[in-house]
């Protein structure tokens, strides 16, 4: 099972863990991020994701793709969300399952990882003081 | 030729579209769009190398563009 999306509703781990099991998996990770309530010292009331739809999720395709070649075996569901999220929300979940734990964990790794850089997404934070900014942009 | 070009984010922001559309000689490179696009819109901050991607895979400054291409430029990414 590889799986990859990028979703306007609430995400549901449970969801993501049943899609990754198997009889022939020894091991299942959940990754959930979730938007907490600093950032830079600042304090933040939620956060708005917004992405490039089409190549987010062709990107997040490619990922699990490389992921598949590294870990041979390995099940993987990625699912992000975009939209106005809450404190303690999850903007995303990756489940991975294998027959053993470490390729389990290092592709989940892997995913987060390659998501944070390449995959075109993009947060504005708002702040409790009523202002938001774009995260990690120049201007 | 003419071709789109999609803005996201601080992008759209700042350019205050979310696409602009750009008449570029044939042959013309990534290079050249981000040339162009900086001509549009000087006085927008956008990053000496600004990520620029061609049919959703990122593409290098020397890529050659093609009439039909889907052109996007991809402000710093910040998801997860």
């Amino acid at each position: 099972m590889m799986r990859a999306a990028i979703v306007s509703r609430p995400l549901d781990a449970a969801l993501l863990l049943a899609e990754v099991a198997g009889d022939a998996h020894g091991a299942t990770t959940l990754f959930v991020g979730t938007v907490r309530n600093t950032n830079g010292g600042r304090a933040v009331s939620g956060i708005e994701y917004s992405a490039y739809d089409s190549m987010a999720t062709v990107e997040l395709q490619r990922i699990l793709d490389e992921a598949a070649s590294r870990f041979t075996d390995v099940s993987i569901v990625v699912e992000h969300r975009v939209g106005t999220l809450r404190l303690q929300e999850a903007s995303v979940i990756i489940a991975t399952a294998h027959a053993h734990r470490a390729p389990a964990l290092d592709a989940q790794r892997y995913v987060v990882e390659e998501l944070k850089k390449r995959v075109p997404v993009w947060k504005r934070e708002h702040y409790t003081d009523g202002t938001r900014e774009w995260v990690g942009a120049t201007s | 030729m003419r071709l789109q070009v999609l803005l996201f984010a601080s992008y759209a922001d700042a350019f205050g579209a979310t696409e602009i559309v750009l008449d570029l000689p044939d042959g013309a490179t990534v290079g050249e769009l981000v040339t162009a696009v900086r001509a549009r819109a000087p006085h927008t901050a956008l990053p000496p190398h600004p990520l620029v991607a061609v049919n959703h895979a990122y593409a290098s400054s020397g890529v050659v563009l093609s009439t039909g291409d889907e052109v996007a430029l991809i402000p710093p990414v910040a998801g997860g």
